[in-house]
């Protein structure tokens, strides 16, 4: 369970000082599919980025199944990465010159799974993800953008974490593609009960989740359910 | 992460940079072989102008004509420059006490023929004591009498240079001794050839041709003027001893009072070698100067290769913090991949340089030695770099926040 509390983000200092994110609060439960949108700089992927473990609040308290993780250490952030949470990047996704399958099995290597073990899963999470056995050797740079977004989201599920965050999957990506790829974060929420959040500017990418959270310049504007909550 | 998984990644990455980790290496390779292979041709260089001195004789003195100008400059100034040294003045030198042997020199440059081939070298008109003072061996015939010398006899001993020049390259010391050669237009017989002393370049004596002492005066200088005398001492002890006997005895027969102003020169064989070994320790310390500098060449190539890998895979190691990787499991990898780097690089530069050496040496320019200690610097000094550069760096942008890391430029 997520509970973030006045969380605050001002980068800079001084005169440059940015406050990106103003006395932002909310709960999310466990299992929920979460669209968060809002248009481009308002701080979506700055939320994002602390929701995720990247980085820590300038002030206020986020509560993760319990912990309180805006005072963790480097380390300890790194281990709820590493356990907890899987990411989908706006870009930059996938290691350059590397095979697929080893993209999708390095958070593995780091949770020091064994190399059998590794590959399977692997194999399994793009099976999810849906992605054919035929580009399991491409490197990065001989796969479609739809593809690169489709491996990204099986190397964040690989690791079986309860929290899946993703920034503008479909922003690359035609609709077709995009539907694809938003079909398959909903089968993960549905039958794997994983907790999702998804970052868009698309109200209709947004509706394809449960609950849509707005944010404008740092602030909440408006928290619904969208016609998919049952 | 464990030790294997770690290696595996460092092989991948590695891997997945070629052409970068390719141009690491080369660096590290150069730096490293450039090194080696200078320390190496700077002790041939040096190895071979002491073998060199060696060869010339054993405490040997010489008295050239011509102002006493100093240590350094009475070597170079030419034999013969002065016409002050006579065949009396050897005989007096050989009643001085501690000598050993004295050989009487006429020596000169004369165009040499025999049966259509030519060559121009240098005539040497010595006496029978000559081998003994100059280490020249015989390897065919004999080399000139007393007798020779006495009667003025044209007979003459050459080196193995002159045989090949004069006689083919594939005629053998035996073929040539019996020939007639004419030098500057007299006929001379062959009555020996010498033993290869290898030398080579300014000092190459194999490429002479010895006649009697008495022989050169009367048919090549046309003057009963020697070029050199060449004494040897008794023994070591008593150079300095015996070269102050031989120029006062000299000064005394030359009439000259005032010591600055004699018209010959006595050099002692240690005030050579003196001279030459300050001028090989010159020469190590340029060559070193010259490896340093390369080594620092090379050390700035490694560093700067360093530096941009790391820089480069700034977002590389911001993605992998981002999908549970440890500080410490990004600096292991790159410590790894910088040993690795170091280790594949150095072990190409010692066997680069190692070859560059053999080629010098197999083209016979310079007989090269590799020294250990310029093998175990360079590669200390490069794996140092290298690891210091690759890994500082990385544990840097291992200790950003995995967004900073991401979003780096
Ligand atoms: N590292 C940073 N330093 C300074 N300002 C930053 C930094 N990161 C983000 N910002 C600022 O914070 C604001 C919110 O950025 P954020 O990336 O969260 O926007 P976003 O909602 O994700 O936008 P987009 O839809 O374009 O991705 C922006 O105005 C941006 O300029
Ligand atoms: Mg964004």
């Amino acid at each position: 369970m997520i509970e973030i509390k006045n969380i605050n983000k001002t980068y800079g200092s001084g005169e440059t000082a940015f406050s990106a994110l103003k006395g932002v609060s909310f709960t999310i439960r466990d299992g929920e599919f979460v669209a968060i949108m809002g248009p481009s700089g308002s701080g979506k992927s700055t939320l994002m980025h602390i929701l995720g473990c990247l980085d820590t609040p300038t002030s206020g308290t986020y509560f993760l199944d319990g912990k309180d993780v805006s005072k963790f250490s480097d380390e300890e952030l790194a281990d709820i990465r590493k356990d907890k949470i899987g990411f989908v990047f706006q870009s930059f996704n996938l290691l350059p010159r590397t095979t697929v399958l080893r993209n999708v099995m390095l958070p593995l290597v780091y949770a020091g799974v064994e190399g059998d073990e590794r590959e399977r899963r692997a194999k399994e999470a793009l099976t999810s993800a849906g992605l054919s056995e035929t580009h399991y050797n491409h490197h990065s740079n001989e796969i479609s953008g739809g593809q690169i977004q489709r491996v990204a989201i099986a190397r964040a599920l690989v690791n079986e974490p309860t929290l899946i965050l993703a920034d503008e999957p479909t922003g690359n990506l035609d609709t077709k593609t995009g539907e694809i790829v938003l079909e398959t974060f909903e089968k993960l929420n549905k039958e794997k009960g994983r907790t999702i959040i998804l970052i868009t500017h698309e109200l209709g990418v947004a509706e394809h989740a449960r609950r849509v959270i707005t944010i404008k310049d740092g602030v909440i504007v408006s928290d619904r359910s969208t016609s998919k909550t049952k | 992460m464990k030790i294997i998984d770690v290696l595996q990644e460092t092989y991948t990455a590695l891997s997945a940079n070629k052409v970068r980790s390719g141009l690491t290496v080369l660096g590290i390779v150069i730096g490293i072989s450039s090194v080696i292979a200078m320390v190496s041709i700077g002790a041939g260089a040096s190895n071979s102008i002491s073998s060199n001195i060696q060869a010339l004789g054993s405490n040997l003195i010489m008295v050239t004509p011509g102002a006493q100008r100093g240590q350094g400059f009475g070597v170079s100034l030419g034999r013969g420059g002065a016409k002050t040294l006579t065949l009396s003045d050897a005989d007096a030198i050989r009643t001085l006490q501690n000598v050993n042997a004295v050989a009487e020199e006429v020596s000169g440059r004369y165009q040499v023929t025999a049966k259509g081939t030519n060559t121009n070298t240098t005539v040497d008109g010595v006496t029978s004591s000559y081998p003994e003072i100059r280490n020249v061996t015989i390897d065919q015939g004999s080399f000139i009498s007393d007798s020779q010398n006495e009667s003025s006899s044209k007979v003459a001993v050459i080196g193995p240079t002159v045989v090949t020049d004069l006689f083919g390259d594939t005629a053998l010391p035996a073929d040539a001794v019996g020939q007639i050669i004419r030098i500057k237009g007299m006929e001379f017989k062959v009555i020996g050839v010498t033993v290869s002393k290898g030398g080579s370049g300014f000092n190459n004596q194999d490429d002479m041709i010895y006649v009697p002492t008495k022989s050169a005066q009367r048919f090549l200088s046309g003057n009963q003027y020697l070029t050199s005398i060449d004494i040897e001492a008794t023994n070591s002890n008593v150079m300095t001893q015996l070269q102050t006997d031989i120029t006062d005895i000299l000064l005394a027969r030359h009439k000259i009072s005032d010591s600055t102003q004699a018209d010959f020169s006595v050099l002692n064989q240690n005030d050579i070698i003196s001279s030459a070994s300050s001028i090989t320790n010159t020469l190590t310390y340029l060559l070193a100067a010259v490896a340093g500098i390369s080594l620092i060449v090379g050390g700035i190539g490694i560093m700067n290769m360093m530096l941009t890998t790391v820089t480069e895979r700034t977002r590389e190691i911001g993605l992998r913090k981002a999908i549970g990787a440890k500080k410490s499991d990004i600096s292991k990898q790159f410590l790894i991949e910088a040993i690795i780097l170091t280790l594949v690089g150095g072990a190409g530069g010692i066997i680069l340089g190692w070859l560059i050496a053999f080629l010098v040496n197999w083209s016979g320019l310079i007989t090269t030695s590799v020294s250990w200690g310029s093998v175990i610097l360079a590669f200390g000094v490069s794996a140092f770099i290298g690891v210091i550069f690759g890994y500082y760096p990385a544990r840097r942008a291992a200790g950003l926040n995995p967004i900073d890391a991401l979003r780096y430029e």
